[in-house]
């Protein structure tokens, strides 16, 4: 396999065949080429591994999160984050944070944290903490880190505490579930909608296209944002947090899915054409059976490609939403919900770490952007 | 020619239509009416309602007639320039809106200027000099511009320039001009706050925008009369700007259409972060307060601009590229 892996490189040229073992690459299913042709784009590479570790904290946020996320102490509020430390008095020691000694400041009676170096709590893997169910099944106390001898209160905050004296990383680790299943969850409703809308519009043609295709230039003229924050803000506020959840899936997916459509409809009416598609009817093929076995599989690898993109987008899109006070409410956490404690200036001056989300929904997005942009040149059989 | 501005323009009341008819079913989204709500809040502050009162209120406002009327009545009005009453402010809608419209139009076009400014020329050094290390940077950049939310952008700027330089750069003007007249002193105050603002709702656009640049630039490069031009000794930098680059930055025209809208909606976010004076903050309140009226018609407000900006884009690519022209009509 490595040797053939060597030949990819030179897949589209004219001379592919000539080492050994090149011959894999005209047996090769479509989904191999496409994955050796991804192979070659290193970024996209890494890309992958962020998302897998992303999606990872977001299946089991509990494993990551070091307490309860929704334990409040208000005397424990605006901590500064203490980081993970590697040195201790200029020498080098093993993985530990240091405690913190808050003071008030006896003019503005605001708790001042400093860095208390007395105080040290080495790292441990695996350790036990709060209990919890893993993936919801297996019931557990582990964790992937924890402080030894710390406990309560005391447990070191890696990203510091919000306004309530929440630890914000356990927080961003359960945000992460939230925030990424909302982004998948709507766009796999908007995938479902465009290709089934896409479809029928592409291969029926005629009056059902151009009604569908007005539809659409309709909905991409509509200012998005004002009608998702009015759309939203429909929502009954004695909703519980599940069917909110699933009301801004659904707000998002309804104006989503029109791109999707669009590129489904492209590819179903370029495809129409090709022979293979004609010799499939001439056969005597069902429709069903030219669409599903013939078309589809053809155009799955642009579709996914087309999907990861639209993920990030839908993800920054919730986190508007909930950054506005209109999307996801507390007590959910997501980061949208999150950078909301971040809302104004002064609470940036006083405690900047609450903007760490905003780092998660970076990091997040251009993984994913460039993941989608790497599958997408490398579902194109035509790009070099 | 005409033929195809006309075309466009008799789209135009049918798109209005429709947008007309999304934004009364919006303000019809939320469970009750505005009565509901109003009444719920007099009798939250303790003063009680009698029935007859919220009868006379509610006929007022036609709100027991069938849906269809009402929306009937509704656009009526408008078509009569009369926005309506802001029930939590107590104000007409159209005192509310106006000189907010100004400095979002205003805001708007700045940053639309600002995209166009930075990307057209980041778009031909990236096409001029492609695989080098400024076409790497900027498509770093691009990545990042896309991936960061533009409230956050808006949050770590300020952030900075409170912390390193002690300015607070938050609003369109400085305490004292707020509510001022116009005179060439606030306007000047106000340019010296919108540049912030700016920059902020237009960086993410501009990488975007500066990827068509380079990508429709790289086609026409390596067209025969680029090479044409080459052959006949042509210094680069003249041939590239003189030929090529006039072809490739008139689709930039064109993104006016998805750009204006997503500018107009990111605005919206923009402005609550900065406490801009802008349209955005009142339609984040009144759908809070579920003042729905002039909810609605802010939406609509946003539809036709965002309507009035696809036909411009469309008109002068129109004038521009005589192709399309002949295509459409």
């Amino acid at each position: 396999m490595p040797e053939v892996a060597a030949n990819v490189p030179d897949l589209d040229a004219p001379d592919v065949v000539t080492k050994g073992g090149a011959s894999a690459v005209y047996v090769a299913p479509a989904w191999k080429l496409t994955w050796w042709r991804f192979r070659k784009h290193k970024l996209a590479l890494v890309s992958l591994w962020v998302v897998v570790l992303i999606t990872a904290i977001a299946a089991m946020p509990e494993f990551f999160a070091t307490q309860d996320p929704n334990t409040t102490s208000a005397r424990h509020a605006f901590i500064p984050p203490q980081t993970i430390q590697f040195v201790h008095e200029g020498r080098p020691a093993m993985p530990f944070a240091y405690g913190v000694v808050g003071q008030r400041d006896p003019r503005t009676l605001r708790m001042e944290w400093a860095i208390d170096t007395e105080v040290r709590y080495p790292v441990r893997l695996f350790a036990r903490g709060f209990e919890y169910r893993l993936l919801g099944l297996i019931p557990t106390d582990r964790h992937l880190i924890g402080f030894a001898g710390a406990s309560g209160t005391d447990i070191p905050n890696l990203l510091g505490t919000d306004r309530l004296g929440r630890d914000q990383w356990s927080r961003l680790t359960y945000g992460t579930r939230i925030s990424l299943s909302i982004g998948l969850v709507a766009v796999a409703l908007s995938t479902v909608l465009g290709i089934l809308l896409g479809g029928i519009s592409g291969y029926f043609g005629g009056l059902v296209d151009n009604v569908i295709q007005r539809l659409i230039e309709l909905l991409q003229a509509l200012p998005p944002i004002p009608v998702w924050l009015a759309l939203s803000a429909a929502l009954p506020r004695t909703w519980p947090v599940t069917w909110v959840y699933f009301a801004i899936t659904v707000i998002l997916a309804l104006l989503g899915w029109t791109r999707l459509a669009r590129e489904v409809r492209g590819r179903f009416l370029s495809l129409r054409e090709e022979d293979f598609v004609l010799a499939a009817r001439l056969v005597g093929a069902s429709r069903a059976r030219v669409i599903f076995s013939h078309m589809v599989p053809s155009f799955t690898s642009h579709i996914i490609a087309a999907t990861t993109l639209a993920i990030p987008l839908m993800i920054l899109n919730e986190t508007f939403l909930s950054f506005l006070g209109l999307g996801m409410r507390p007590p959910a956490i997501s980061w949208g919900v999150m950078l909301q404690e971040s809302q104004n200036l002064q609470s940036v001056v006083n405690a900047p770490w609450l903007m760490i989300p905003g780092l998660f929904v970076i990091v997040t997005v251009l993984a994913l952007n460039i993941l989608g942009d790497g599958l997408r040149d490398a579902a194109d059989p035509y790009s070099s | 020619m005409h033929w195809f501005i006309l075309k466009r323009l008799l789209v135009v009341p049918f798109m209005l239509f429709i947008f007309s008819i999304i934004s009364f079913v919006l303000i019809q989204a939320p469970p009750g009416d505005f009565l509901t709500s109003y009444i719920a809040e007099l009798t939250q502050g303790g003063s009680s309602v009698d029935q007859a009162q919220i009868d006379a209120l509610r006929q007022t406002y036609g709100l027991d007639r069938p849906m269809v009327e009402q929306y009937f009545t509704w656009i009526g009005r408008m078509l009569q320039g009369d926005l309506g009453v802001s029930l939590e402010w107590n104000r007409a809608n159209s005192e509310l809106i106006g000189e907010r419209l100004l400095l979002t139009l205003l805001l708007t076009t700045f940053s639309l200027l600002f995209t166009w400014a930075v990307a057209i020329p980041i778009g031909i050094i990236s096409a001029t000099r492609k695989y080098s290390l400024v076409d790497y940077v900027f498509t770093v950049l691009n990545y990042i511009g896309l991936a960061t939310p533009n409230f956050l952008l808006a949050l770590v700027l300020m952030w900075i320039a409170f912390d390193r330089f002690g300015l607070s750069v938050t609003g369109l003007f400085s305490p004292e001009f707020a509510q001022a007249p116009w005179s060439w002193a606030r306007v000047a105050d106000l340019m010296s706050h919108i540049w912030l603002p700016m920059i902020v709702l237009g960086v993410a656009g501009t990488a975007q925008i500066a990827r068509v640049v380079r990508a429709n630039l790289l086609d026409e490069l390596g067209k025969p009369y680029s090479e044409m031009a080459r052959a006949k000794g042509l210094p680069e930098w003249k041939l590239v700007l003189k030929y090529p680059t006039r072809v490739a930055i008139a689709p930039v025209v064109s993104t006016l259409g998805w750009y204006f809208p997503q500018l107009l909606s990111g605005g919206v976010v923009v402005s609550v972060v900065m406490s801009l004076p802008t349209i955005g903050p009142l339609l984040l309140r009144a759908l809070v307060g579920q003042d729905m009226y002039l909810a609605g018609v802010i939406i609509l407000l946003f539809s036709v601009l965002t309507v009035i900006g696809t036909l411009v884009s469309d008109i002068l690519l129109a004038v521009l590229d005589p192709r399309i022209r002949m295509d459409g009509a």
